[in-house]
């Protein structure tokens, strides 16, 4: 097959991009999209020049390290599955594919389709996790959590902090990554003591970088990798509230007293 | 050299509690005035740094990635071992401390090996605590699976994604300590030597991954949590950017290698499609519960496999097997099915694959019970072949997955450099010879969270420490090494790209170093390996500039080290003249074609120092001594 590609080549997040085009001929139908990358990088630096800067590592779907809109949709026309995932055999031959990095304004481009995403993780760190230590905790067994409640937890868990569905989002909200990580915790049990801090912790700090609001667009579901269903952010909002009403009622008992 | 494995005296049940009773604390006020360096945030580094920071200690953690939940851990799909006997099916301490060390065909020792059974079932409540979902039954307890080498159910599972959820986890806990200060970050950093002061491990040299610049960091010790070196072979069922790196430039500043040979190869992977195939696959073991492993009986038999009538399919792992069948180790089958290929029974395009076919067991269990066991497995297969498992025979070959070999270390995860830790796959390891399914994520959170805490404490409190900063003459002359090299790396300006070479180097490694080894390929090996390196380093080709975003520098430094490393693997796997677990020596087998170890002669660690030259590194011997587990013949017959 011969592909024409228009990839978005921009050298720094100061600098401004543009789009520059390439021809990758002799592309096989087995190829992954990122083989295909690969093959048109070799030949551009045996030219001298740089080749097109991506994220990528375990290239089965799991990290979360690659990310590129690919004609316009984020991690390609398949559904359910990520960059890396994307095989040629779903172009044909002739095809002119358009590539670009994820568009937000809480990820700045750091060169060419690699842009910086760190602030994931600092929502992360403002509560996404259960604050025990090493040691000193109960026996695995001594928590049992009826198997549905462990099976919906796991479906949020498995997201795998792409950021594409941020990147689908005409606001560039964070609300599907955000609220994955927000009901894994509140459904199970090692996560109610600090429901209530947690969820407004994370929706701040969410705000604080940058992310847009959430108007129910649902782009988010339909390009994240893992299926995370939209119904988390339904929780994600019912947590939030609650958590203020909490907040409220500690407030008004505090003042009471 | 003397090598002290430091393994307490005592019955092996009690050596880890002595231990831990005998070894100096730091006073809880002074732990802040201590600092200790992590690079790599996988299992193992990630659940160090926050164990570490939780104590108290000043903890600064590296990682070649964006983010820690990036590391290669993430893959993992299979399990986690540990003997909580919750299926009562007889499960103890002991038996996996005999089943690891008989799985590892009797190369490790002995009392490491029993700690890290002692403490796996630990991990298991503490990643409960933290929120991992692992898999539940209908009462709501947590579930077992089984997994290969072992006759009873241990091992625990988050779906087809443990790795992820454990190290998601581990990140989790990183990231309260991150948040609260007691770690610093440093992420895009890529370790690329060691410094070492008056014999004392003080600190790294580091490339930012995103600017180019050079940076140095001081502490008072230095854990490497960096991971394996399966890439040597280019193709493996490793992240692409796994690599030796930090370990080798270790390693070249007087930190032992530990039997650098000992490679797994595992059977089930989607076999190479093409040239431009960039890694491979894993399909999980569990697989083989219920698929037949097969080819034609005729060699070069290009009917499709439909059309190939049972009388004319080799079953062969049944027959050759009958007690085992299908289920045999995995360095048995990967053996066997690279036999059956060389003798042209392969199948596929490439003639380099055997079929793992599941009709049998869709006509026994029904085509939704066989989707409910491996739904996720057969559409990722799909995904990557575009062919339906379901209607016809997955195609299958062995590929690299995981290395056994790595720094060599005491009981106390110490290299022979004072402050140098290693921890996780990049330690040479409990798993011998053969790692069993489910004991590497077991070994990587074993040593982060309750091994290294404990030990690290013990060296910081008996060592003085001078006051060393990153202006120290060590620290310059090393930074000034790096930048020659990185200098030198882009001076080349030859015409073969990095990745060029790391496929021929790959080639090597698999012809010769791979599944089954000889003198004469070993010899070859070596030599050949030496001779694209020097021509790597006169005809490499490198574009862009070194003070930006550059994989092609970044990859070309990984490589050039696994030139280095590729040859000390062929040279440790000559002299090992015996059969041991992933290592098959074709001089050294039964008449049956069975592995055939020496343990009068072989039963020890090869551990090789690096004098200078690589092409003439020296080897030290940990000899090993089997008190509780006699070494006996593995057998799967
Ligand atoms: C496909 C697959 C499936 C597997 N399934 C299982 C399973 O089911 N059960 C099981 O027990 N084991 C399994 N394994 C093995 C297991 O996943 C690994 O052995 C284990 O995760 C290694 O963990 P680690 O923490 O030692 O290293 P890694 O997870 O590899 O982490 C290495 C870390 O070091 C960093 N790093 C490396 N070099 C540098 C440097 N120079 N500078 C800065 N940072 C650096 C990286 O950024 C990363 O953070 C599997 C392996 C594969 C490939
Ligand atoms: S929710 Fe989906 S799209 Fe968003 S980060 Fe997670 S896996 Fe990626
Ligand atoms: S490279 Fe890991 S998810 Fe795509």
């Amino acid at each position: 097959m011969k592909i024409t590609l228009n990839v978005w080549r921009q050298q720094n997040a100061q600098s401004s991009g543009r789009f520059e085009t390439y021809v990758a001929s002799n592309v096989s139908e087995h190829m992954s999209f990122l083989e295909m990358l690969d093959v048109v990088n070799t030949d551009l630096v045996k030219a001298g020049k740089e080749p097109i800067a991506f994220d990528h590592d375990c290239r089965e779907g799991v990290c979360g390290s690659c990310g590129i809109v690919i004609g316009g949709r984020a991690h390609g026309p398949n559904r359910a599955i990520a960059t890396c995932q994307l095989h040629m055999r779903t172009f044909r031959d002739g095809d002119t594919i358009t590539l670009e990095p994820w568009r937000a304004k809480a990820f700045p481009v750091i060169k060419d389709l690699m842009v910086d995403r760190t602030a994931m993780d600092r929502i992360m760190q403002a509560g996404g996790y259960v604050s025990v230590k090493t040691g000193g905790v109960p026996d695995g067994n001594a928590i049992p959590i009826p198997k549905h409640v462990a099976d919906e937890a796991m479906d949020a868990a498995a997201c795998i902090g792409c950021g594409a569905c941020v990147a689908a989002c005409p606001n560039g909200s964070a609300m599907l990554f955000v609220a994955a990580k927000v009901s894994q915790l509140a459904l199970l049990p090692q996560g109610q003591v600090e429901r209530t801090e947690r969820v407004l912790k994370m929706v701040k700090q969410m705000d604080d970088e940058g992310f847009g609001n959430c108007s129910n667009n649902y782009a988010c579901e339909a390009e994240c990798p893992k299926e995370v269903s939209v119904t988390h952010i339904a929780r994600l909002n019912r947590e939030y509230l609650r958590a203020n009403l909490v907040k409220e009622e500690q407030k008004e008992s505090a003042g009471g007293a | 050299m003397k090598l002290d494995a430091k393994a307490p005296a005592g019955p092996i049940q009690q050596k880890w509690t002595n231990h831990r009773f005998g070894v100096k604390l730091v006073n809880p006020a002074n732990k802040r005035k201590y600092s200790v360096i992590v690079v790599g945030t996988g299992l193992a580094g990630a659940s160090a740094a926050a164990s570490l920071a939780e104590l108290g200690y000043k903890v600064l953690a590296f990682t070649y990635h964006e983010s820690p939940r990036r590391a290669h851990s993430i893959a993992a799909q299979g399990g986690i071992n540990a003997p909580k006997n919750y299926s009562n099916d007889g499960d103890s301490v002991y038996r996996l401390f005999y089943d690891t060390l008989k799985g590892g065909d009797y190369r490790a020792r002995e009392a490491n090996v029993y700690r890290l059974a002692e403490v796996s079932n630990s991990i298991i409540d503490q990643c409960v605590g933290q929120g991992v979902p692992f898999a539940r039954d209908y009462s709501g307890l947590l579930d077992n699976r089984s997994f290969g080498g072992a006759q009873v159910s241990r091992t625990f599972y988050a779906r087809g994604q443990t790795g992820q959820q454990l190290l998601l986890g581990a990140y989790s806990v990183l990231s309260r300590q991150i948040a609260n200060k007691g770690v610093t970050l440093f992420e895009r950093r890529e370790m690329l030597d060691l410094v070492v002061v008056d014999g004392q491990a003080r600190g790294i040299i580091a490339r930012n991954l995103v600017t180019g610049a050079i940076e140095k960091y001081t502490a008072n010790a230095v854990v490497l949590a960096t991971g394996g070196y399966g890439n040597v072979f280019f193709l493996s069922t490793n992240a692409k950017a796994s690599n030796t790196t930090a370990i080798w430039r270790a390693h070249k500043r007087g930190a032992l290698f530990g039997n650098p040979c000992f490679t797994q190869i595992h059977p089930t992977c989607i076999p190479q499609s093409g040239e431009y195939q960039s890694k491979l696959t894993l399909m999980s073991e569990s697989l083989r519960n219920d698929g037949r492993v097969w080819v034609p009986k005729a060699k070069g038999d290009k009917r499709r496999p439909g059309d190939i009538p049972e009388a004319e399919r080799d079953y062969y792992l049944e027959r050759m097997y009958p007690s085992f069948g299908n289920l045999v180790p995995r360095d048995v089958a990967s053996r066997r099915a690279k036999e059956m290929c060389d003798k042209g029974h392969g199948v596929g395009e490439t003639g380099l694959a055997v079929y793992l076919d599941f009709a049998d067991a869709i006509k026994r269990l029904g085509k939704d019970n066989v989707a409910g066991k491996y739904g996720n497995l057969f559409d990722m297969y799909k995904q990557i072949t575009a062919e339906d498992p379901y209607t016809t025979p997955m195609r299958i070959y062995p590929a690299v997955h995981y290395t056994m070999g790595g720094l060599w270390v005491d009981y106390n995860l110490m290299s022979t450099i004072p402050g140098l830790y290693v921890i996780g796959e990049a330690n040479f390891s409990d798993h011998g010879a053969n790692r069993l399914g489910a004991s590497a994520l077991m070994q990587g959170l074993a040593d982060g969270y309750f091994i290294l805490p404990y030990t690290i404490g013990d060296y910081l409190a008996s060592t003085k420490f001078p006051a060393v900063g990153t202006d120290h003459a060590d620290f310059k002359r090393t930074e000034t090494e790096i930048q020659k090299q990185v200098e030198k790396l882009m001076s080349v300006n030859g015409k073969t790209t990095v990745d060029e070479f790391h496929r021929q180097l790959g080639k090597i490694m698999w012809d010769h170093v791979g599944m089954a080894r000889n003198a004469a390929g070993l010899k070859k090996a070596a030599k050949e390996i030496s001779a694209l390196r020097e021509k790597f380093w006169k005809d490499v080709k490198i574009t862009g500039v070194a003070a930006d975003v550059n994989s092609e520098l970044e990859k070309a430094g990984r490589v050039a080290d696994f030139f280095e490393l590729g040859e000390l693997m062929a040279l440790d796997a000559l002299q090992r003249e015996e059969s041991c677990g992933g290592h098959f020596r074709e001089e050294h087998q039964t008449d049956e074609g069975e592995a055939k170890r020496n343990d009068a002669k072989f039963a020890y660690v090869a551990a090789w120092e690096y004098t200078g030259k690589v092409s003439s590194p020296k080897m030290h011997k940990e000899k090993l001594d089997f008190e509780y587990v006699k070494p006996s013949q593995r057998s799967y017959k």
